[in-house]
């Protein structure tokens, strides 16, 4: 479970984060959705303990974040962070030698799936194939909580879409708590239990994907520009 | 990908009625295993749980059951077959009919137009 409660973030001139107050139950996959600048990264970096909030309090599965709690969470950032001479294999050798919870039988099945070579030079991988690499390092974890900053952003479509169906094939939605911040709504919609739409730093609504379609009969896209508006 | 489902309706259930219209179809007969819900979550390119509560839903409707362990299969109780048959067939004339009477057409406009369009898909001229 994660908990924010009443999070800022100040940035000395600029406030990037207002008053966010969050609950997100245990398992299950959040689309946190909102413009370029609207603070999703900065929100992911807080609750992954790689910043620390201004004000507020941040607990996951009832553990203060900070640096340590890189244990209980995977985090993918947006960046490319990988050292260029590694192979494929030395990375997820190293991704192995710091997580226990990391899963050698499922990083295995997941290079086979996204047709990854191990014995690649990363140096050598299209942008596409690093996309895929990032994914199946967060993946491959059986960490409780997986924070994913715009895996799709720059990608094809083939990329994208190997992607998404790997997120529906190696995720454990049942005890897996994933948190997805994402331009590509559309896209990524089917996937999403629910939805966090945030604007200039605030909170601006959470729904169930199923019931904005099923109740109020709009797509998610549709609900989020609504949100804006109000 | 939503562009599979229409944007109105909550997906798990569009994707039961997928499976009902392979059921009556005869693509999947009384006592055939579904798909596992992951298989089905990445053929339909959605979350898990919708697929979950699509199962769950056709449950409730006794039109498949779960067995523990096993899977889920489609019910071997040919009543509720016949039943989802007889169901599925109102719906589309209900719908078919609201809109031929509001666009203002008789029921013996619609029987006709009916017979004649049947008529000439069969190829019969008598």
């Amino acid at each position: 479970m994660i908990e924010l409660n009443q999070v800022g973030k100040r940035y000395l001139a600029k406030t990037a984060l207002h008053d966010i107050t969050l609950t997100l139950p245990q398992g299950g996959i959040t689309g946190l959705i909102g413009e370029n600048g609207s603070g999703k990264s900065t929100l992911l970096k807080i609750l992954a303990g790689l910043v620390k909030p201004s004000t507020g309090t941040v607990f996951i599965n009832e553990k203060k974040t900070e640096r340590q709690i890189a244990a209980d969470v995977a985090y993918l950032s947006e960046l490319d962070t990988f050292y260029s001479f590694y192979k494929v294999k030395d990375m997820v050798d190293f991704q192995a030698s710091q997580f226990p919870d990391f899963s050698r039988k499922r990083a295995d099945d997941m290079l086979t799936f996204m047709k990854l070579d191990p014995n690649s030079k990363i140096k050598v991988l299209s942008k596409g194939n690093r996309g895929r690499l990032k994914i199946v390092l967060a993946l491959a974890r059986e960490a409780p909580v997986i924070l994913m900053d715009e895996p799709l952003s720059g990608l094809d479509p083939m990329v994208r879409d190997s992607i998404v169906t790997s997120l529906i094939s190696f995720v454990d939605v049942e005890k897996q708590t994933v948190l997805i911040t994402t331009h590509e709504v559309n896209e990524m919609e089917p996937i999403f239990d629910r939805v966090v739409a945030i604007r200039e730093g605030r909170l601006l609504g959470i729904a169930d994907a199923e019931k904005i379609r099923g109740e109020q009969g709009m797509r998610v896209v549709d609900w989020l520009k609504e949100q804006y508006q109000l | 990908m939503v562009d599979n489902f229409d944007a109105s309706k909550p997906i798990y259930k569009q994707i039961a009625d997928q499976f009902y219209w392979k059921i009556i179809r005869g693509d999947l007969q009384a006592g055939d295993k579904l798909p596992s819900v992951r298989d089905t979550a990445v053929a339909f390119r959605v979350n898990p749980n919708t697929v979950s509560r699509t199962y769950n839903e056709m449950e409730r409707a006794n039109v498949v059951e779960t067995k523990r362990g096993l899977g889920t299969f489609v019910t071997e109780k040919q009543d509720v077959l016949n039943d989802l048959k007889g169901k599925k067939m109102r719906q589309q004339i209900e719908q078919f009919v609201t809109e031929m009477e509001a666009m203002g057409y008789t029921a013996a406009e619609m029987v006709n137009g009916l017979k004649n369009h049947l008529g000439k898909e069969r190829g019969e001229n008598d």
